[in-house]
């Protein structure tokens, strides 16, 4: 198409001039090699000044803190439930057995005895390896904090459905939001509330809201018209319609909200750790720090367990499709799950009273095995050490290295031009401008060095990520078996707070640069894996069967066939990909990094709002151009694909 | 610019001829545009009909349409000739650009939305293609919807649900949810709900047009039991020419919004207006659709033999008209009193389908 040609041809001709740009790098004034000082805008004291006027003059401090103190007292409502924290209203600790036993009833009520055997077993866990306390700290604040963030999110929801004008405000702010990382959100709140389990919570209800905004106003959305004419047909005023028509009919859509809500939550609070949030998510980060590998290996399958628990008993939840049930006479006929989740209770109570062990089990008579996880761990280590030390010397020496020299070397207006030409090639001017305009503000914040290095671990850990994601994911649709299988382990994978992937790699790669990029590359192979199977499988098969009665070999019909059709999904695919690795590589910096997630740290401790702010978007920013780019391509893709 | 065919046309005494008529619904000059600015491009097309587009869907034109107590109105067109909208400018679904909509008197665009509510909750009940049912409700709490919405208790609506289910043959299946029904069933379920509040307006939507041809026509045997019963008046959209013609008193055809004639069956099959409604009917078998009422001369001599019913169609009369002999055959309306005299050789060609 001529259009497109233009376009290619205009990239190029870009491309070149960058490349002229970057040849000639002695003979360009310094200031296009890095922004000069009187371009650098000071944002951050902008965003203080503004921080502090909100905070001060306006008097928002009131507002917050009478928020916080009502998350404070539903705070010790829950702690003293789940681990008996001396607070109102006096009656926990619930023991254990119970809750156990609570989760198994959810588990076998919402989808049958796998469930129930995995809700009931994390919890089982839990208690026997002695982790109640830290993880009843962890689950006493998601259970505060997802009712409100889903009460939060519904709410917008439904005003941004309403008004067309506020959706259209919102959804650029949602988008940040979205890619921000989760340091830029701690900050403002350690300012607001402070550090602690109640700004751990704050932090955690703020950071979740997007997803559930999202999905209310795509669930309201998808609500066929014929039932909401229904609906007015039967004669219901406006509220009638939303609440009993629109909210009830849009039930999926929310309740997977709610999923993406905790699962969100628990992420965070595990994070959160970082102000001071006590629980699982402090004791793994205090273990990692002091490289004990066995015992943060059994928080680490804790964490596992519950984030797998949890994200299956809410998704359970949420596709569970209604079924009609016999009509009994009896109360008890009708209330059967109830009666025995109700007796068992009782039970667990009485013997919880009688036998300690069954209220808690002591740290002592915990069946702890870091030890031997310890010595086999080291024995293990020591095995790959040759193995390790190498990929670790070559990795360094031979990619890294160069990589970032060569990312730093680049005057920043050669690279500016290269994503403008590579933005002219995929969506025209527009793209050129969107991409120039997002890594211009980042030059102009001061911090061209730092997101260099970010920029790059990103770039060399999706490339790694795609190297091995990708003959992975094709290897793995080639069977609908094995896709299926594969599918399951990326779904599970993708429900482990980010956190987690920090701790293998550490074990095997110590704190070291390397370490950084195994885990971004582990967490970002994830979605490409996924959506390259759900791309190749949801290829139709009249097409296959089309150039197999062509006559085409396997590789030809993957390679023509398969992989084109399939390109749109992948894409999609890259980019969660890029953006998973730059949230992963903000979180990595505390095992020492020299890129915006150490400076994002720094402004943390030193809470430094302008910083912290400034630094979040510079890394949002980066984020929202892959995104765009990405998208530009898949749709023309699509597009040129009739799809 | 009337159409000839848009103007009304009285229905055939035999049909109608002792009911008092009494006009329900009106509709005068009805446009519906869809687009960003519909009003003012209705004013441009007043004075230039050629005017540009710019984005907007002319969806009805000019509609004018009265429809009668009782009966049984078919509204037939294409996919996309405007009968759905036309359909939901007389419910207020959708506001209407221009023209004027009256039910029972009341022009409904000056309603208030309470007054438009309250009517919907009393006067109206309406059956969707796609059903529109409620997913997470069971079959009776479906049914019992709208009188949920009038605010009536759980037990009284509970009790009329029932009795509907029981009307519409769903007993047993109260606790049912929509998606472990068959189609027919889930229709069934919309037809129990349509008539919960006990309607006087009943406007179907393509009812049976999702449904497998043999349940359609199970479904249509029970749509006609269920208007024997009830005796509504019924507005039924259909795509469906054979569905129209089984049903209707009377159809309305539509082509690009407007309707381009509006008559009973067996006068749109023997008079077509246009082309357009010659096309569709050139396939029907007319011996089906033409009584022998609509056939009826003035007789020129005192009438010979025994009378003819005018309701029976050519197809019914078929054996009767091979064995008579007379030349002039008298028909008799319902009361029995001779309205005028069927010429046999003229009934013969409708019957062999010759051109006439």
């Amino acid at each position: 198409m001529p259009p497109s040609a233009h376009a290619g041809r205009v990239g190029q001709m870009l491309l070149a001039l960058a490349v002229c740009m970057a040849m000639g790098k002695a003979l360009l004034p310094p200031g296009l090699i890095r922004p000069p000082d009187w371009l650098i805008l000071p944002f951050a004291d902008w965003i203080n000044a503004a921080f502090f006027f909100l905070q001060n003059d306006l008097g928002l401090m009131a507002v917050t803190r009478a928020f916080s103190d009502v998350v404070d007292w539903l705070l010790s409502v829950t702690a003293n439930l789940l681990y008996g924290k001396s607070r109102w209203p006096n009656l926990g600790p619930i023991p254990w057995i119970v809750v156990a036993a609570t989760a198994f009833m959810a588990g076998y009520a919402l989808k049958g005895w796998r469930l129930a055997a995995l809700a009931g077993g994390t919890f089982v866990w839990i208690a026997l390896m002695g982790q109640w306390k830290w993880a009843m700290e962890t689950l006493s604040v998601i259970l505060v904090a997802a009712p409100f963030s889903v009460a939060l999110g519904l709410g917008t929801g439904v005003l941004a459905w309403r008004s067309p004008w506020f959706d259209r405000v919102l959804n650029p702010v949602l988008n940040i939001a979205q890619s921000l990382p989760h340091f830029a959100y701690m900050i403002p709140v350690v300012v607001f509330i402070g550090v602690g389990p109640k700004a751990g919570a704050i932090v955690t209800i703020i950071f979740s809201v997007p997803p559930m905004i999202r999905m209310t106003l795509l669930g309201l959305k998808m609500v066929p018209e014929e039932v909401i004419e229904a609906g007015k047909m039967s004669g219901a005023t406006r509220w009638q319609l939303l609440t009993r028509v629109r909210i009830p009919t849009a039930r999926s859509q929310i309740l997977i909200g709610v999923n993406q809500v905790i699962m969100q939550c628990l992420a965070m609070v595990v994070l959160a750790s970082f102000i001071g949030m006590p629980g699982l998510g402090q004791k793994l980060l205090q273990l990692l720090q002091s490289l004990k590998i066995g015992l943060s290996v059994e928080i680490g399958v804790t964490i596992v367990l519950l984030a797998v628990t949890l994200d299956r008993l809410s998704k359970a939840w949420a596709l569970r499709l209604p079924e009609h049930a016999e009509p009994s006479p009896h109360w008890l006929g009708r209330n059967r799950l109830l009666v025995i989740w109700l007796a068992l209770c009782v039970l667990g109570v009485v013997l919880a009273h009688f036998v300690p062990y069954f209220l808690e089990v002591e740290r002592k008579q915990a069946l702890s095995v870091a030890g031997p996880i310890d010595a086999l761990m080291d024995r293990f280590i020591r095995l790959i050490a040759p193995v390790t030390a190498w990929l670790r010397w070559f990795l360094i020496t031979w990619v890294l290295i160069p990589t970032r020299d060569a990312y730093l070397w680049m005057p920043f207006s050669a690279v500016l031009l290269l994503l403008a030409a590579v933005g002219w090639a995929i969506g025209g001017v527009r793209s050129a401008a969107v991409c120039v305009a997002y890594f211009g503000l980042i030059a102009l914040s001061g911090w061209w060095d730092r997101a260099m290095i970010t920029v790059y671990t990103v770039t060399v850990s999706v490339l790694i990520a795609a190297l091995i994601g990708l003959p992975l994911g094709i290897w793995a649709a080639r069977r609908p078996v094995r896709a299926e299988r594969v599918l399951l382990i990326c779904d599970t994978a993708q429900t482990f707070p980010s956190f987690i992937y920090l701790i293998p790699v550490i074990m095997l790669f110590g704190v070291s640069d390397v370490a950084v990029v195994a885990a971004v590359v582990v967490f970002a192979a994830v979605p490409i894996v996924r959506y390259t199977i759900e791309g190749l499988c949801s290829v139709p098969p009249e097409l296959i069967e089309a150039a197999d009665m062509s006559g085409a070999t396997r590789r030809q019909t993957l390679w023509h066939v398969r992989l084109p059709m399939a390109l749109p999904t992948m894409l999609v695919g890259a980019n969660q990909s890029v953006m998973f690795s730059l949230f992963m590589v903000i979180i990595a910096a505390f095992i020492g990094t020299q890129d915006l997630g150490q400076e994002m740290q720094r402004a943390l401790s030193t809470t430094d709002v302008g910083k912290g702010v400034v630094l979040g978007l510079a890394v949002a920013f980066m984020g929202l151009m892959t995104d765009h780019l990405i998208t530009r391509w898949s749709e023309a893709r699509k597009r040129a694909l009739g799809l | 610019m009337a159409h000839p065919a848009q103007r009304r046309v009285g229905l055939p005494v035999w049909n109608k001829g002792h009911r008092v008529r009494e006009t329900v619904i009106s509709c005068r000059n009805v446009s519906k545009i869809f687009g960003p600015d519909p009003v003012r491009h209705l004013a441009e097309l007043k004075v230039n009909p050629q005017a540009p587009l710019n984005g907007h869907v002319h969806a009805v034109r000019e509609v004018d349409l009265d429809i009668e107590r009782g009966e049984m109105l078919v509204v037939m067109g294409l996919s996309g000739s405007g009968k759905s909208t036309l359909v939901r400018c007389l419910s207020r679904l959708v506001e209407i650009t221009g023209g004027h909509v009256t039910v029972e008197g009341q022009d409904i665009a000056t309603l208030s939305d309470a007054g438009l509510i309250d009517l919907r909750r009393r006067k109206m009940g309406m059956v969707f293609q796609g059903f529109g049912l409620l997913p997470h409700r069971t079959v009776l709490d479906n049914v019992a919807f709208p009188l949920e919405m009038r605010g009536q208790d759980r037990k009284t609506r509970y009790a009329r649900a029932r009795d509907m289910l029981t009307l519409v043959g769903l007993t047993g299946r109260e606790g049912y949810f929509p998606r472990e029904l068959s189609g027919g069933q889930q229709q069934r379920v919309g037809i129990a709900r349509s008539l919960a509040v006990e309607p006087d307006i009943w406007f179907l939507d393509e009812p049976f047009s999702a449904l497998d041809p043999l349940i359609r026509r199970e479904m249509q045997d029970e749509f006609l039991r269920l208007k024997g019963l009830l005796n509504k008046t019924v507005i039924f959209i259909t795509h469906d020419f054979d569905e129209a013609l089984r049903l209707a008193d009377r159809i309305a055809i539509m082509k690009d919004g407007r309707i381009v004639q509006c008559d009973t069956p067996d006068r749109i099959v023997l008079h077509p207006a246009t082309d357009y409604v010659a096309r569709f009917t050139a396939e029907i078998d007319r011996a089906r659709v033409v009584r022998a009422g609509s056939l009826v001369r003035p007789l020129d001599e005192p009438p010979e033999g025994a009378a003819w019913a005018a309701t029976r169609t050519i197809r019914d009369l078929a054996r009767d008209l091979v064995a008579d002999s007379r030349k002039v055959i008298p028909v008799a309306d319902a009361a029995g009193a001779v309205i005028g005299g069927l010429n046999r050789q003229e009934a013969l060609d409708v019957l062999l389908g010759v051109a006439g």
